[in-house]
């Protein structure tokens, strides 16, 4: 019979179909042109004569141009679509790997799993660093804005936002020509509680055309203006947020007019601002905004309006059109000194004077907000965003060991579909298609994912003290992240498989029982080496994980000098009494003894600071005698009994008693790195020191009673610096507020009541805050806990992860052995060598993974450094216990499959195929 | 006597045909051409080179759907059957065309004086 096909090979090459269509057709029109010659045949037509006939009738007015445009377009199926049917073709891809996907649920959801968390812990990360460091303001054209502030080390006193002195502020908004306007802002954390027990709310005092300037509006009544600010402005308006509005004040369209107090000064609501302002500080949401012309007002004696040494304001402009920030500092910059001399203050000495005429203004684009957590976070956020990355490669290495599996265990299909006539490229898009599918779905789980992440970690990155408030939100940055991170996933974990998936040779892969090259030797090497990667890789998030922890529990455990469990700080505050300075310090001695007498108090002590307890008070000192010799030093004033209470002990001299009091002679106690560093003594008790004073006042000199052991002054993290005690009865200017330090045998819930009711009693006008010792020093380290934690979170998957991929890649190679098994089996090998045959295979990608994970550890190192604490990057400790938990779990993982080899029956592994 | 197929009758009624043929069973192309040259007692003829094209055409439109259909000791066979969509063009093309028979016998039979 003729061979119709190569007849047919040119009609169809004609018509530019390929592969499957093509033989598709080949086939119908071949079996017609068949039945037609044998219907001739039987017409009695010679053989010869019949396949001319038939060739003739074939032929004839072969197939047009448009039969051929015909047979292109009228594809019905899904192999191989034309050019121009190319998204058709993707879109029959993408719904034939949803088939595939579904048929094998247990794997879709295991990639689907490792994808989500992959993607989403990566999503979190970059959210919050996209919420802290580059999302713009909610104001009008926020990319306008600019802030203008001192660039150098500041002399005098800080609060706030210590960027600028009222002085210097008034100046620069008269003299500089860059802006359109300049507004002047601070936040502190205030009272707002009208009496009794403290209720701190965070305050934001705005020069009158902050709102104007932001384009901020009001969501109720008015923002106030320029009229609303002016200097000792009496009976003055407040604005509150939003947020403050709903909650505190309940919606209420008639809270308009209504009285709230700041640090027990009442103001009167003008407005609210829109939901979505919360201010300019990143992070934080603010509740009250008064103007800053009641800051003398709401801190009384503490003020710093008038102080020409008070660094308390943030200077925020909008640049005029056409100016960058860059030219507006240039300007700024030339009229810098002329500047600094017309608010030269009056308090610095020559010394102090030249410094400040050397400072320089520096103008920053200020579009994205001000924000301390930029500061604080920005390492860690990176490390994270870094570790999470690895989290995401491995489940990608996890994901491409199985679809390699997946592709073995399809070698066969592709290899009869090549040989159907689909072309290579046809089969790497559909395998990519699967890989695209996943990556997508776990990216948009991902992402859900991520909403919970990162709500969840908001509160780690706050304290109990600072509540965070961070909008999280997707935008686009976060689905530009998600989307990018999806492509990449899906090229790391589905390219290759595919590449090895559809370099089938047919022939073979029909011979070897379905066993292609994704099967064989060069297949398995690059599964086993992707299961060392992981291994690797976890290895290092391992390491990160213990390293974080052991920080965290190096600073919590560390000695910093005192105990602060069992102690309870309380901070009575008594400003709305009035009291003359006079009376203070006599009232204070009230409160402590009215605390002293009540049940389970076992030391009480009043102090300024109190040990890493946020306050700082530095000063510098010398020693007269030794001329030249000074130093910075931290200071604390303190009431007798302080170092009983914190439990530190005294090394030398004495305590402060109750005769240490105004009028007697100035004394201090020095901490024991205060002496060695100023007297190279450990014990200069009768010695002198003086404490430089502003202007040429002389210092005011003090002498040594008493050497305390080193104390943790202003974080743990820090060394142990020189500190100096002044007994808080000689303070010239007594605060009109006291912090007391009490030591209890008593739980908080029971002690903290009794302290309330005896202090109140003894005047119902004080605003009292109370809050465990412990808890203030832990709040100190709430960027080492987010770290240990989430460190150990990561780690933890990565070894789930690693664990998975490698008993995944040992039962395969048992499975794919058990031929090999059975005849080592019947010929004398025991269960032992067997056992061991396995464990050689696993001990060897444990061991290329552990050594590439030590060797990535180390390179990884130097990023961690300035995170830890107390021990090194390159610990040879952690990376031990790293290497052997890892290596210990990646055993365990293969025992099993090692043991179900060793339980072949020999016959019936000799029959598999 | 063999009628060739021009271009403007085979558009109006070659797929008439192919519908006609398929309306009581599923056919296989070769028999599908083998009935429309028995029926009309081989005057009407398809060549394969515009068969295949029009068969296509028309499972492209929806008026047929092709399946392979594999029978013991048989070569498999792409076996044709009538859609939904088929059986509604077959209706009105069918009463189309007798009303166009109608009108050409009408002008075309001798007048009866």
């Amino acid at each position: 019979m003729p061979d119709w096909r190569k007849h047919l090979d040119v009609l169809i090459s004609n018509s530019q179909l390929q592969g499957a269509r093509a033989s598709d057709v080949r086939e119908e029109v071949a079996a017609h042109l068949d039945d037609r010659y044998h219907a001739l045949l039987a017409e009695g037509l010679l053989p010869a004569e019949a396949e001319r006939r038939v060739l003739i009738e074939a032929q004839a007015g072969a197939l047009s141009a448009e039969a051929g445009r015909v047979l292109r377009s009228a594809e019905s199926l899904p192999l191989e679509p034309a050019g121009s049917a190319w998204l058709a073709g993707v879109w029959r891809d993408v719904r034939y790997g949803w088939r595939q996907l579904r048929l094998t649920p247990a794997f879709t959801l295991a990639a689907l799993l490792s994808l989500a968390l992959g993607i989403g812990a990566n999503a979190a990360i970059f959210e919050l660093l996209d919420a802290v460091r580059m999302r713009a303001l909610p104001v009008k054209a926020p990319q306008e804005l600019a802030s203008i502030r001192v660039s150098d080390d500041r002399t005098g006193e800080g609060r706030g936002v210590p960027d600028l002195t009222t002085a210097l502020f008034e100046t620069i908004r008269a003299r500089q020509q860059a802006f359109t306007g300049v507004a002047a802002w601070t936040v502190e954390n205030l009272d707002l509680s009208p009496r009794g027990e403290v209720r701190n709310g965070r305050v934001m005092l705005a020069s009158g055309n902050l709102f104007e300037l932001l384009g901020v509006g009001a969501a109720q009544g008015r923002l106030f203006t320029p009229q609303d600010d002016r200097r000792a402005c009496a009976n003055p308006p407040a604005v509150v947020s939003y947020a403050y509005w709903q909650t505190e004040m309940g919606g209420r369209s008639s809270a308009i007019g209504e009285q709230i107090w700041v640090n027990r000064h009442p103001f009167v609501v003008a407005g609210v601002t829109p939901a979505s302002f919360f201010g300019l500080e990143v992070g934080r949401r603010f509740s009250v905004a008064p103007p800053l012309c009641t800051e003398p007002l709401v801190f009384g004696e503490n003020s710093l309006y008038d102080n020409s040494i008070g660094w308390w304001l943030g200077a925020v402009g909008r640049l005029k059109p056409g100016w960058t920030a860059g030219r507006a500092e240039a300007q700024i910059a030339a009229m810098a000194p002329a500047i600094m001399q017309a608010t030269m203050p009056a308090k610095y000495n020559a010394a102090q004077r030249e410094e400040y005429a050397k400072h320089r203004l520096a103008v920053v684009p200020a579009g994205t907000g001000f924000s301390r957590l930029r500061n604080q976070y920005d390492r860690p956020f990176w490390f994270l965003l870094g570790l999470s990355a690895l989290v995401l490669l491995i489940a990608c290495a996890n994901l491409a060991n199985l679809m390699l599996a997946r592709a073995a265990a399809r070698t066969r299909e592709m290899a009869v579909r090549l040989a159907l006539g689909a072309s290579r490229s046809r089969l790497l898009r559909q395998l990519m298609a699967e890989s695209l599918l996943l990556a997508l779905l776990g990216a948009t789980a991902g992402t859900i994912l991520a909403q919970f992440f990162g709500r969840a970690l908001v509160p780690f990155l706050g304290s109990a003290r600072a509540h965070l408030f961070l909008d999280l939100h997707v935008d686009w940055r976060v689905l530009a992240f998600t989307a990018t991170l999806a492509a990449i996933t899906c090229l790391l974990f589905g390219l290759s498989p595919a590449l090895a998936g559809s370099r089938v040779a047919p022939a073979e892969a029909m011979k070897a029982g379905g066993r292609g090259v994704v099967a064989s030797r060069s297949g398995f090497a690059m599964r086993r080496g992707l299961v060392a990667a992981q291994i690797a890789l976890s290895l290092s998030l391992v390491v990160a994980a213990l390293l974080f922890a052991r920080t965290f529990r190096n600073l919590l455990t560390q000695d910093a000098g005192f105990d602060a469990v069992h102690v309870i700080t309380v901070n009575a505050d008594f400003a709305a009494l009035n009291l003359p300075a006079a009376q203070r310090v006599p009232f204070k001695q009230r409160l402590t003894e009215a605390a002293r007498v009540l049940p389970g108090i076992e030391a009480l002590a009043r102090a300024l600071a109190g040990p890493v307890n946020g306050g700082n008070w530095n000063d510098q000192v010398n020693v007269p005698l030794a001329g030249t010799v000074k130093l910075w030093s931290w200071f604390d004033a303190v009431s007798p009994g302080y170092f009983a209470a914190i439990h530190a002990p005294l090394i030398a001299g004495r305590d402060f008693t109750d005769s240490d009091s105004a009028g007697a002679p100035l004394v201090a106690i020095i901490s024991h790195a205060f002496a060695i560093k100023m007297f190279h003594d450990p014990a200069p008790i009768g010695k002198t020191f003086g404490v430089i004073q502003y202007g040429d006042k002389p210092d005011v000199l003090y002498q040594v009673v008493g050497v305390a052991a080193d104390v943790k002054y202003e974080a743990l993290r820090s060394g142990f610096d020189p500190v100096a005690y002044l007994p808080d009865m000689q303070a010239p200017e007594p605060q009109s507020s006291a912090t007391l330090m009490v030591r209890t045998t008593q739980p908080p819930d029971v002690i903290i009541p009794e302290l309330r009711r005896a202090l109140l009693q003894v005047n119902p006008g004080l605003a009292l805050q109370f809050s465990l010792l412990k808890d203030d020093v832990a709040d100190g380290l709430v960027s080492e806990r987010l770290m240990a934690m989430l460190a150990g979170f990561f780690g933890v998957l990565a070894i789930v992860l690693a664990v998975v991929g490698l008993y995944g890649v040992i039962a395969y190679m048992v499975a794919r052995r058990t031929n090999e098994i059975g005849i080592r089996m019947a010929l004398g090998a025991g269960r032992r060598q067997i056992v061991a045959l396995v464990m050689k295979e696993v001990c060897a990608i444990c061991g290329i993974g552990l050594i590439a994970g030590v060797a990535l550890a180390l390179a990884a190192s130097p990023a961690a450094r300035s995170l830890l604490f107390g021990l090194r990057a390159t610990d040879p400790a952690t990376l031990g216990i790293a290497c052997l938990g890892v290596g210990a779990v990646a055993l365990l993982a293969a025992c099993l499959p090692a043991l179900r080899a060793a339980r072949l029956d020999p016959m019936v592994a000799l029959h598999e195929d | 006597m063999h009628l060739p197929f021009n271009q403007e009758l085979k558009k109006g009624s070659a797929e008439l045909l192919i519908l006609s043929i398929l309306e009581s069973r599923p056919r296989h192309g070769y028999e599908i051409s083998r009935q429309i040259e028995e029926r009309s007692q081989g005057v009407l003829k398809f060549n394969v080179a515009t068969f295949y094209p029009l068969l296509y055409r028309m499972e492209q439109r929806g008026l047929v759907q092709g399946r392979w259909v594999e029978k013991p000791n048989q070569r498999r066979r792409r076996y044709y059957r009538l859609t939904r969509a088929g059986r509604a063009v077959l209706k009105q093309q069918r009463g189309a065309w007798k009303e166009f028979a109608a009108a050409m016998n009408q002008i075309t039979e001798p007048e009866n004086a």
